[in-house]
Order: C-alpha cells, then structure tokens, then sequence
C-alpha cells in the first residue's frame, strides 16, 4: 500500500509519454507521409530516408543516441525529454506509414475532381484527401496509442522513471516481484481495453457512410 | 471570338499518338457531342481542354484567353469549366449538399451560408431536393451524376464538359441523368462525350465524330445520321443505334 503513490507517480509519466508522443508524433506523421506522397523528388527522398531509419533501428539504439549519444554534441537531455523525442521521432515514422497507405488508397479520381473545381494541389488535399485519409487512419492510430502505451516501458533503461521503472523499485525494496509486476500488467491491461474503448467510440461518431470500410492497413509488428 | 476553341491539339503517351491535331469551336449556349470507338482519345481531348492534360502541341482558347499558356493561372481557369465523370467523382465524405458547396466555398471564396443556399437550389434543380443530407454512399448511380451535374452548374462555368455521363450507370437510371441534360441544353454550352444516339440526335447542335485521333466528320445530327460525307460515319453511327437504340 505504501507504494501506491508511487506507482501513480509511474502511471502519470506513462501517460505523460504515451500521449505527447502520440501527438507529436501525429504532426511528424503528417507532415511526412504528405511529403512522401505529393512532395517533389527530393522532399519525398528526405521523407523516405527517416521513416527508412527510424523503423529500420531498434528503438532502444535510439533513445541511447539520444540520451548517452547527444552529449557528446553538446545537448544534454533529462531522461524524460530524451524519452519523449524519442519516442515522438520513432511514432511520426510510424504514425507517416499508416497515413501513407490511406492517402493512397484515395481513389486518385478524389484530388481529379477537387483540381477540376478550380482547387489547387494544397486546398485539394486539404478539403478533399486528408479529412478521408486521417479517417481511414483511426483503427491504425489506435493500435499505436497501445503500442505506444506499452512501448514507453523501454524509457526505464534511460532512467525515466514510468510505471515499469517504479515497479521495479519497489520489487526490489519488497521483493514481491510477483503481486507488483501482476498489478502492473494488469494497469496496462485496463488502459489498453479502456483506450481502445475510447477510440472506437470516436471512429463511430466520426464515421462515414462508404469511407474505410474494409480498409486495412500494415500495422507495426511488434 | 468563340467561347471556346480548340486548334490542332496533339497528344502522345509515349509512343501512342492519341490526338492527331483536333480543331473545333464552340459558342454560348451550343451543345455538342463527341462520339467515336472506344480508346480513340475522347477522354483525352476532354482533360486536354481543361487542362488536366496538357497538349504536346496545339492551343485552346475560352471566351479569347488561351488557357494552354502556361502563364494563365490554370486553377481560375478550371472555375469556368466544368466537368462531370463516368464515374461521379463525388467526394465521398461530403454530404451531396456540401459536394456542391464545397467549390464555392473554397474557390470562389463564398460564405458558407451563402454557398449551401445556392448548393440548395442547384440540387433542387437536378431533382434532389429531398437527398441533399445523404452521402454519396447513398445515393443511387443516377443520383451520384446528378449531384456531380449540381456540382459543375453551381460554379456558374462557361461550359460543362461531360465524359460519358451516363455509361457508368444501370438502364433504368440513365433517363433522369438525360432529362436533367436535356433542360440544360440551350441555357449553358455542352461539350458531352457520349453514345446516348438518341440525346445527340434530340438535343445537339453539332455531332462530332473522332477516330483514329482526329475529327472524320462532323456537323448537325440531321446531316449526320441522314446524309453523312463519310462512309466510315455511316458505318459508326449505323452501328451504334443498333446498339444504343434511335429513340
Ligand atoms: N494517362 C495515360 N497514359 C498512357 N496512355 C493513356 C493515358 N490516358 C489515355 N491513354 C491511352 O490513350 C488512348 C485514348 O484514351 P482515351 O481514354 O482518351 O480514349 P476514349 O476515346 O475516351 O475511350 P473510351 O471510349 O474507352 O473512354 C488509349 O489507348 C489509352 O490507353
Ligand atoms: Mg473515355
């Protein structure tokens, strides 16, 4: 009982890193798989060569360069900042993949008719492509908010402490390895289902008839 | 000065010649119809005019400005012409109201009230007055043109261009789409892509026959189906109201 609150300390920067980097991430998505769809050769090159990067290393090897590599440059991070631009930099690759795949699943007569009208490339992807892309998009974000969840277990190697490093603390002092890591499993349980919960009760109200039905989209393999 | 003019247009893909320099006007209130055997560059000269497709060689005019001067601003121009699809083109997370809105809105600049009002009436005028909250998923094929005829009518364009109208569509609807076509006829300039032999034969100025990347004959439907130049028009058109009834 004396560890509950800090096992909330853990919790709150769980959420703390799982949410920000999910909404960093988003921006950093967006803004790349735009560029890798509609930039010009170079743009889409630049785009291509971080998503490549980023999912092609272990995400571990990157928060090291951030936080032990990074000084070396001079810029010293607190554990949690290089926690949450990790995290972030490592999503947006992710998060610039799912979107990718819906706007090209955008039958290409959409940005056609938009141009027809009199819209140029921007307002057609504006109005047009991206408010049916970023729909078709949501079961893919929803994955990875839980991926994210439970992705941010491995900033406890950089000495954040969230709520896996907590538990391990408090292991340690009470040696009840068991009920501790039980009751933590059974906290990211509980978020997974509940966040879940929450995004498909978005996805419904945001829903459209004839839009993302049957879409699937290439999920991290984790 | 026509209203629109289209002179020696050419375009290749690659090896392909598709357009072998096509030459036509038009004026205000005209409509035309394009016909002609499948692959023989009908869709291509349409994206030609406004520009979808840019001609290797050859120049398009609308109402005196020449709009394959790259120095035009394209997105203005396209406002003046309007297009509608075989296959809809509907923008699927749009309600019908705001498919036809969303133009004014955002390219003409209209306020949002504004905008959905005239939206309102252009969907009326194309029969869908009850349907304007439904989404495209919702609307039958013959309904989906309609809207797409709302859409184009309501950016108030000097011409429509229409790329075979109705051939995405089921038998029974095709006649609200025509009829729709036909009480445009004479109020706003049609350049329509289509084998409907009966709307070219009722409702066109001018019949256009193309094969092979160029004009082979045209001129009034009367002439054409009656007294065509061309041995290879009387074959076409012979065949064709065989296939899609004289009406
Ligand atoms: N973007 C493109 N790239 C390569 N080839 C093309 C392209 N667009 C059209 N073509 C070719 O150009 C030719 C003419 O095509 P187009 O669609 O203009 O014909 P059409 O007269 O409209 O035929 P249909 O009656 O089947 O619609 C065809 O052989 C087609 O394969
Ligand atoms: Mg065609």
């Amino acid at each position: 009982m004396d560890s509950l609150p800090s096992l909330l300390d853990g919790l709150s920067i769980t959420l703390i890193l799982t949410f920000i980097s999910l909404a960093v991430g988003f921006v950093i998505g967006v803004t790349l798989a735009l560029g890798r769809v509609y930039g010009n050769k170079i743009i889409s090159g630049v785009c291509i060569g971080y998503i490549e990067v980023i999912r092609g290393t272990p995400l571990l090897v990157q928060l090291f360069i951030l936080y032990f590599g990074l000084p070396a440059i001079g810029i010293v991070l607190t554990p949690l900042s290089a926690a949450l631009l990790g995290l972030s930099l490592n999503s947006g690759a992710y998060q610039a993949e799912y979107l990718r795949g819906s706007l090209q699943s955008i039958p290409s007569g959409q940005m056609v008719a938009a141009r027809t009208l009199g819209m140029n490339k921007l307002q057609s992807i504006q109005n047009i492509i991206l408010p049916q892309a970023l729909r078709i998009s949501i079961p893919a974000w929803s994955n990875e908010l839980i991926y994210l969840l439970k992705y941010t277990s491995i900033a406890y190697i950089i000495q954040v402490r969230e709520l896996t490093a907590e538990g391990k603390f408090i292991a340690a002092e009470t040696f009840r390895f068991i009920e501790i890591f039980v009751i933590i499993a059974i906290i990211y349980l509980v978020l997974t289902v509940l966040f879940t919960a929450i995004i498909d009760k978005i996805e419904k109200r945001l829903s459209i008839p004839g839009i993302g039905v049957g879409k699937s989209i290439g999920l991290r393999n984790a | 000065m026509h209203m629109l003019e289209v002179k020696d247009v050419h375009k290749s893909y690659g090896d392909l010649e598709v357009l072998k320099g096509i030459s036509f006007t038009m004026e205000k209130g005209e409509t035309k119809v394009i016909i002609g055997t499948s692959g023989t560059g009908k869709s291509t000269l349409l994206r030609c005019i406004n520009q979808l497709d840019s001609p290797d060689k050859g120049k398009v005019w609308l109402d005196g400005e020449e709009i394959t001067n790259p120095a035009t601003d394209i997105n203005k121009i396209r406002q003046k012409i309007g297009f509608v699809f075989q296959e809809f083109n509907l923008f699927n997370h749009l309600t019908a109201l705001r498919n036809v809105s969303i133009g004014l809105e955002k390219v003409k600049g209209m306020d949002k009230e504004k905008a959905q009002e005239r939206a309102m009436a252009e969907l009326t005028r194309v029969g869908l007055k009850e349907q304007v909250q439904q989404y495209p998923a919702q609307l039958s094929g013959g309904q989906k043109q309609r809207v797409g005829i709302a859409r184009a009518l309501a950016m108030d364009p000097m011409v429509i261009l229409f790329d075979e109208p109705t051939s995405a569509l089921d038998p029974e609807l095709i006649g609200d789409v025509l009829d729709v076509m036909k009480t445009l006829a004479g109020e706003i300039s049609m350049l329509v892509v289509t084998h409907e032999m009966g709307f070219a034969r009722n409702v066109a100025n001018e019949i256009i026959f193309m094969e092979g990347g160029i004009i082979v004959e045209s001129g009034p439907p009367k002439q054409m189906f009656q007294h065509p130049e061309k041995a290879r028009t009387k074959e076409f058109l012979g065949k064709i109201s065989t296939l899609y009834g004289k009406e």
